[in-house]
């Protein structure tokens, strides 16, 4: 069985048929060719896969496409371009923020959501805010040092 | 995952029929014990009945001395809410330690309640609130709705449509999260009103638990130092990886100690 679903993403309406048993990051991977977005653990536990959907940070992989008719979706792509980065991408550059780069997408999502709803973000509160994101290179110091730059720019 | 049929009701009698048609029906809310689930194929439903679509099941409202809040809403909502902080703050902060930021925001309290994870943290709250859980059909209480592990009073196809709490004096909720999951390894939920105390433990057996012991000592003397010659069967208790059933025992009156000195 199949399903049509229509959604925007990245600011551009999407129509796509697909199985029902497709997940939101297997519609941005494979069928969008949107590659940005990763998947680690396809269990809800690594965070690679987060986009916002919304405006809210969730995780790709345990969302149904189906789930995701209607929405408004924004992966890394639709955020910034290389001449043009979005603040987060600018202080995960400048801080050092990343070795492998594989969870830097879903970690950066992830953050501009927490950016977005928390109105004082200290080192505690980007460590917690950060839970759902796994990095296992950085040792997170430099990513914390990042979120907390660009949240001081995205709030100017 | 295997294929199934979606369907998206937009009424709860439709939601109902829908089941009542499917070999295999199963509802889902938030889908983040679900779809995990299905994934490693630990469920294979063939029909599929999400209830995003269904009117009046989201949201929180304050009614005749309860907090009421519908079966869809997510965890972040709960956790952000001012009028449960005005109500029953204990449930801001036991939303806010479920799972992670990205978790919070597609998981739902009547997701986590249906489920019954004997490591979720709502059920603390909904037993030592003495809640009430409205289905389609009826309303149940929480001391008959959790029964076991996984397991609920709800019938195959019955629907949670919201959960009632009374709003109570002062409550708080304590846990010993898993360091990677988040789940309760113990958590405590103390509820206190009118001289009466409410201790519910969950992580800890194989299905949440109210402890009379605890209950009795600290309504004689809401002191932590009521609670320093309690100590629980660990017979009873869960034993894995993360904890052995010993550890667990001790951890319920650690948390519990913890629960009262941040309510005195």
């Amino acid at each position: 069985m199949s399903i049509t679903v229509n959604l925007i993403v990245n600011g551009k309406a999407v129509t796509q048929t697909c199985p029902e048993n497709t997940t939101l990051v297997e519609l941005i991977r494979e069928k969008l060719q949107l590659s940005g977005t990763h998947v680690g653990c396809d269990t809800s536990q690594c965070g690679a896969c987060t986009v916002h959907m919304n405006g809210r940070a969730v995780k790709a992989c345990t969302v149904l496409v189906a789930q995701a008719e209607g929405s408004d979706v924004t992966t890394i792509e639709g955020i910034g371009t290389a001449d043009d980065l979005h603040p987060m991408q600018s202080a995960f550059k400048e801080c050092h923020g990343l070795q492998c780069g594989f969870c830097t997408p879903g970690m950066i999502m992830a953050a501009i959501d927490l950016v977005n709803r928390e109105n004082e973000l200290d080192e505690q509160t980007i460590r917690e805010g950060l839970e759902g994101n796994f990095c296992r290179c950085t040792g997170y110091h430099n990513i914390v040092e990042a979120v907390g730059n660009a949240a001081a720019r995205m709030k100017e | 995952m295997y294929d199934f049929n979606y369907h998206k009701p937009q009424t709860v009698k439709d939601a109902l029929s829908l089941f009542k048609e499917a070999d295999d029906g199963i509802y889902l809310a938030g889908g983040h014990t679900l779809i995990p689930a299905m994934k490693v194929r630990l469920r294979a439903p063939t029909d599929v009945i999400d209830l995003s679509g269904v009117d009046g099941l989201i949201g929180i409202r304050e009614e005749s001395g309860a907090l009421v809040i519908g079966a869809l809403t997510t965890h972040d909502t709960v956790a952000t809410s001012e009028v449960v902080a005005r109500a029953i703050p204990a449930l801001n902060s036991l939303a806010a330690s479920i799972g992670d930021a990205q978790v919070r925001n597609r998981g739902t309290i009547g997701g986590s309640v249906a489920n019954n994870d004997p490591a979720a943290d709502y059920p603390a709250g909904v037993l030592a609130l003495g809640a009430t859980i409205k289905t389609d059909r009826r309303e149940i209480s929480a001391s008959e709705f959790f029964t076991a592990m996984f397991e609920t009073a709800l019938e195959e196809d019955e629907l949670i449509q919201s959960i009632s709490f009374p709003i109570v004096e002062s409550a708080a909720y304590i846990k010993f999260p898993n360091p990677a999951s988040r789940y309760a390894t113990v958590g405590v939920f103390i509820s206190r009103h009118g001289g009466q105390v409410s201790v519910a433990i969950t992580g800890a057996a194989a299905t949440v638990f109210r402890c009379p012991e605890m209950e009795q000592a600290l309504s004689d003397n809401f002191a932590e130092v009521a609670l320093d010659s309690i100590q629980l069967n660990a017979d009873d208790m869960n034993s894995d990886m993360h904890a052995s059933a010993e550890y667990r025992a001790h951890l319920c009156v650690v948390m519990a100690k913890r629960a009262v000195a941040s309510m005195s």
